[in-house]
């Protein structure tokens, strides 16, 4: 194995494309790492990508923010700005792992890792952030939810590597909420989760809402006609009901030892439910 | 020994909370454990496991991995003899598959190299060829006739007929007639329950380091809770005199009973052997996990009969336990302490134990104890909530007291069950208001607790202090509570006191650290060296002072003349006595050994509030209060620290840890990361009472602490749920899918 | 595999090691610089037991490569107490008998010594959840989450 500590963005772009055997891109580590000590991956390039120009930089950008794919949970949870405009985000991120996970785990990586039950993804679908992609054949943008294609696999090609994630702009009386099951309080992987992300109007009906499902199902989900069910409503009790079994009617999860798939898909009609009245307040609703 | 008579009822170091010695070396990462050691020329060793639960091993091809660069041994099972005792070899066979590996992990290989990357490489290098055979890893599946059979020729004698030859022992206990006792009912509820097998979880993986010359000496430095037993074992296997075995008890990082046995021990010594070189041998937590030995999983059956104002007329239990891959007696305490709590005129219980595909179990902390009486105590709850009657009142009317037979056999003696049932009924907690979700569970628990071979040596240094030399390791702070009681009867003070755990070579034989024992037999034969010290120390004086040596009586530190007829001498402290002694009769000591008996049984009752969030079916505990007779307590914050950590434990056990097996037969879950024990933010302050009803087999009236804690948490966080979503809940752990399920069963 | 030549920091002193691209700070500080204060419990950043700082960030050494460490500056336990004297942390979690058998408490007191810099007055719920990636099996957390508690209060008494 071959340990390099890129320089710039051609340089990692370079030896991804160059490299014959098994490459993996370093950011935070916290999957790297694991699957090299377990024996899972074997690879023969280590691309360490911290040390890129801006690439542990969070910028304001058309109202929103670009976060550098190396940006750590910790540093995105102590920035004010991101923290407000896109609270669920963050905390899905910061949902990811311990203290110590949080040091150093990126949200780029969360996704790369192609985790169905990936902690920051629900929360990055729900907030329709959108990914920047360098390649051999340049810069390219891409949805969050088209980056994730079955467990363990994502869409980049090779050479490819994420260099930042963009979440837009919000207007006024709009926020996001992520909320995950686990067995205990901390330390789990998700067993089911849900991101949402709505917008209001003055008088607190739903104007626009988007829904998506973590570890229901082989890749996060988008499902609309959960975030239909509220569009147009005060998220009153019935509509919170159609949300509810429209999430659950879309789950296709596993049997697995972290949960049955009547588990799944029960709570997370449960968990939208509850994320969705989180959003709420936080956009103003009452 | 028994109690102390007279005098010593009021003590002044025995109850206090001094520092502990090894304090520092902890909290600035100096104290070595097993895997801190360093030898020069050392190498890596790594153990080859099976991937399969149940196959023969047709053939291991070792040549391409031998003949890798920087790899120094490669050892089999060829590498050992076969020895003639069923005990050793069964231990051996447990260390090194011969023949047939009989569970997922079981160790068929193992190198020694120069570095862990050789090492691993080296590993990929061995063919094994297996012949897969079929599995069975369930208890109750293991116990059926056309069950795999996963070791032939080890069934029960009289084995009954419909019993799969995996069955091993069988055991019964009780008394009185069952017949006539349920005829007596008002009320009668039968159920069965199950808990998985859980893990010790210590955060230690098990690790050593052996050496072994040309001259046929070894040295083996290694965590263990037993290293007297390590020697025994490893010598045996290895072939070697036990003189020739030093093994030196590294700081162990946690054990709660999975450390009394040897997993790598043996095989880093036999790579040592073969490479002529040290050989450090740690385990991964995937290795822990797969192949080390986690606790039994079981099946019981429980049928209790109860009047109408709560006098259990008759109790019975069939116990079933799975111990792995080779015979296990764990089911013998289970079947034993079942009902101990309770004074009944008819009880009766009985226990099998199955072999499985499955690690062989290894003892956790009052081995076999929480699983019986989390289904007896459940039973006995639900009793209570049909029968309307208060669950603390009908434990107190039915509860074992001194003079009891008890349901395993013997008399008890004094017994602390009833002040501690009176304690948590007197606690706050008991009284205080539950909301919506809420339940409250309580549970009683009980363990025989254990003496045994021990051996201490108190040494007079010159300057007055004191050394003391035990051979027992440290585990939860028993320098600090020697130290104690030795500072206590000489009448020092305990930084005068220094206690270190001996090699084996340089004490007697002293038994495992298991049992709850170490605190009472070691504290008792410390007492007792120190009071020979004492006689010794006496007539050292009365030689200076040319008396008669029984005119000298101890107090406080000093030698005193027992009264005006033996002369008008000033008090002679122990400093100077110490100081004098070269020309007295040389340097001074005390030891003591003894097979202790008299450990004294030890009760505790938890109580605790939870919630149960109807949706998810997570459960959040809220309150926890643990009541426990130490019969003395030595260093409270200890026995404090006991009672916490083994009911968090049950807490784990209770709610979410379990071994999660495949269609394969295959461990599921072998990481920390989905073997799910309790986090910080998982729960509450635990809080704990302390009673002190003496133990008439100790001079200062202890008793073990250690196991009792981790047996009512089971059955308290059961009944709290059962109560709080109004339906019994009847297997462990009750995860949240499984609650859930029975709530939506509920409708 | 060819080793990588490392320059960094280690408590404050210039340190140098080589390692295998392949090779995890925990067994650098381990192996190679004999820092064995640092314990591998998990290997897989689950326990907490190799918890270590990393130019000023809580992190578990066995999920960091020996060669990042190249120009980082890094804190372990053996760093913690200057001299003979001993950080509040460590003071109080003898007094206060917030450790067993102790394998989890260099790692723990890393971590807590990392979150009373962050938030010198936490709330024992605070404490609870930063510190859940620590895990202890001895002592329930009790008396590990009151001698934070005790060494936070004394520390902004100080």
């Amino acid at each position: 194995m071959r340990y390099v500590k890129a320089e710039n963005v051609a340089e990692v772009v370079q030896l991804l494309q160059d490299e014959v055997g098994v490459a993996r891109v370093l950011a935070g580590g916290t999957d790297v790492l694991v699957q090299l000590k377990m024996g899972m991956v074997e690879p023969d390039l280590i691309v360490d990508i911290k040390h890129l120009e801006g690439i542990k930089d969070i910028v304001s950008e058309d109202g929103g923010y670009r976060i550098g794919a190396a940006v750590s949970g910790a540093e995105l949870g102590e920035h004010a700005g991101v923290v407000a405009l896109w609270p669920g985000v963050v905390e899905g991120v910061e949902l990811i792992g311990s203290t110590q996970v949080q040091g150093r785990a990126t949200m780029a990586g969360n996704l790369c890792n192609g985790s169905p039950a990936a902690d920051s993804v629900p929360g990055l679908v729900a907030a329709d952030a959108v990914v920047r992609i360098a390649g051999p054949d340049g810069v390219r943008d891409c949805a969050v939810l088209d980056i994730p294609v079955s467990p363990g696999k994502i869409s980049l090609t090779k050479g490819e590597f994420i260099t930042s994630i963009f979440l837009p702009k919000r207007p006024e009386r709009a926020s996001d909420a992520y909320l995950r099951f686990i067995p205990r309080t901390e330390m789990d992987i998700a067993v089911a989760a849900a991101g949402v992300s709505l917008e209001l109007d003055a008088d607190g009906t739903c104007t626009a809402a988007r829904v998506s499902l973590g570890a229901v199902a082989p890749t996060v989900l988008l499902v609309e006609e959960a975030a239909n069910a509220i569009i147009g409503t005060k998220l009153d009790e019935a509509s919170l009901e159609i949300l509810a079994a429209a999430c659950s009617a879309v789950c296709n999860p596993i049997d697995d030892k972290r949960g049955t798939i009547e588990f799944r898909t029960e709570i997370a009609g449960v968990l939208a439910k509850r994320a969705a009245l989180i959003a709420y307040k936080r956009a103003g609703g009452q | 020994m028994a109690l102390d008579e007279n005098g010593k009822r009021t003590f002044n170091i025995i109850g206090t909370r001094p520092p502990r010695p090894d304090g520092i070396d902890k909290v600035t990462g100096r104290a070595m454990y097993g895997a801190d050691a360093t030898a020069p020329g050392m190498l890596t060793g790594h153990i080859l496991r099976s991937p399969h639960a149940h196959a023969k091993i047709k053939s291991i091809d070792t040549s391409a991995a031998e003949a890798l660069s920087g790899v120094k041994a490669v050892i089999t099972s060829a590498d050992f003899g076969v020895p003639e005792d069923d005990y050793t070899r069964d231990v051996q066979d447990n260390c090194m598959a011969r023949e047939k590996v009989l569970y997922d992990g079981h160790a068929v290989a193992a190198v020694a190299a120069i570095n862990a990357g050789v090492a691993k490489q080296a590993l990929k290098l061995i063919k094994v060829e297996y012949e897969i055979l079929p599995h069975v890893t369930d208890v109750d599946a293991a116990m059926k006739p056309d069950a795999p059979i996963v070791l032939a020729g080890y069934a029960m004698d009289g084995l009954p007929k419909g019993m799969s030859e995996n069955v091993t022992h069988h055991f019964e206990f009780g008394h009185g007639d069952m017949d006539a006792g349920f005829a007596k009912a008002d009320k009668i509820v039968e159920r069965s329950f199950t808990t998985a097998a859980t893990h010790q979880g210590y955060i230690e993986p098990h690790a050593c380091l052996a050496t072994m010359g040309g001259d046929g000496k070894g040295e083996l430095w290694v965590c263990t809770q037993g290293h007297y037993h390590v020697r025994g074992v490893c010598a045996d296997i290895l072939g070697m005199d036990a003189s020739q075995l030093r093994v030196t008890a590294s700081e162990i990082g946690g054990g709660f009973g999975g450390k009394t046995t040897v997993f790598i021990e043996p095989v880093a010594l036999a790579l040592a052997r073969k490479s002529g070189r040290p050989v450090k041998l740690v385990m991964n937590r995937e290795e822990v996990f797969r192949a080390s030995g986690p606790t039994v999983s079981s099946s019981t059956d429980v049928k209790i009969g109860m009047t109408k104002d709560g006098r259990i007329t008759a109790a019975h239990a069939t116990l079933r336990y799975q111990g792995g891959a080779f015979p296990s007696g764990t089911v013998q305490f289970g079947a034993q302490s079942a009902f101990a709590a309770y004074d009944l005129d008819a009880v009766q219980t009985i226990g099998w134990n199955v072999m499985t595909n499955r690690p062989k179990e290894a003892a956790y902390r009052a081995p076999g104890a929480p699983m019986a009486i989390y289904a007896v105590e459940s039973v006995v709850d639900e009793l209570c909530q049909e029968l309307g009657l208060d669950p603390l009142d009908v434990r107190l009317k039915n509860a074992a007291r001194k003079g009891t037979k008890s349901a395993y056999g013997p008399t008890f003696d004094d017994i602390g069950l009833e002040a501690t049932l009176e304690a948590a009924k007197a606690h706050p907690h008991y009284a205080a208001p539950l909301g919506p979700n809420q339940g409250r569970g309580l549970s009683c628990g009980f363990w025989f607790n254990f003496g045994g071979n021990t051996c201490v040596t108190m040494n007079l240094n010159f300057d007055g202090t004191v050394g003391i030399t035990e051979g027992n390791p440290d585990i939860g702070g028993s320098r600090a509570s020697i130290s104690m009681m030795a500072a206590e009867e000489l009448g020092i003070s305990y930084d005068k006191v220094r206690t270190i755990v001996a090699d084996t070579n340089s004490l007697g034989h002293n038994d495992i650290t298991d049992g709850s024992r170490v605190t009472f037999a070691v504290g008792l034969a410390t007492i007792k060296a120190a009071r020979e010290a004492i006689k010794v120390m006496c007539a050292r004086a009365a030689k200076i002072w040319d008396i008669d040596a029984d005119a000298v009586y101890w107090e406080d530190g000093f030698a005193k003349p027992s009264g005006p007829n033996a002369g008008a001498f000033e008090p002679m402290s122990i400093e100077e006595i110490a100081a004098s002694s070269p020309n007295t009769g040389g340097p001074i000591a005390g030891h003591h050994e003894v097979n202790a008996d008299g450990a004294g049984v030890s009760f505790g009752v938890h109580l605790v509030d939870l919630e149960v969030d109807p949706e998810t079916g997570a459960t959040t505990v809220l309150r926890y209060t643990v009541f426990q007779d130490a019969g003395k307590a030595v260093h409270p914050d200890y026995v404090e620290g006991q009672m916490q950590g083994g009911a968090v434990q049950g807490i784990g056990w209770a709610l979410n840890e379990e071994y999660i097996y495949g269609q394969d037969g295959r461990l599921q879950n072998p990481g920390l990361l989905d073997y799910r024990i309790p986090v910080a933010s998982d729960l509450p302050d635990i809080d704990t009472v302390i009673l002190e009803i003496p133990n008439p087999g100790h001079p200062y009236g202890v008793r073990g602490v250690g196991e009792t804690p981790i047996v009512p948490p089971l059955a308290a966080i059961s009944n709290a749920v059962s109560r709080s979503i109004g339906l019994r809940m009847s297997a462990l752990p009750m995860s949240p899918p499984k609650i859930l399920k029975a709530l939506k069963s509920k409708g | 595999m060819k080793n990588i030549h490392v320059s960094t920091t280690v408590n404050g002193d210039p340190t140098e090691f080589i390692c295998a691209p392949d090779e995890s700070l925990l067994d650098v500080l381990r192996d190679r610089l004999r820092l064995t204060g640092s314990k591998e419990g998990c290997g897989s950043g689950d326990c907490g037991a190799c918890s270590v700082m990393v130019d000023g960030r809580l992190v578990c050494s066995c999920l960091v490569l020996g060669a990042e460490a190249e120009g980082a500056k890094i804190e372990t336990i053996e760093g913690m107490a200057k001299g003979d004297d001993l950080h509040p942390l460590q003071q109080h979690f003898i007094d206060g008998a917030a450790l067993q058998c102790g394998i989890c408490t260099p790692g723990i007191l890393v971590a807590a010594k990392a979150l009373l810099e962050k938030n010198p007055n936490p709330t024992d719920t605070e404490v609870r959840y930063w510190l859940a990636g620590n895990l202890c099996r001895c002592t329930g957390y009790d008396k590990i989450i009151k001698a934070v508690q005790a060494a936070a209060a004394e520390m902004r008494g100080a």
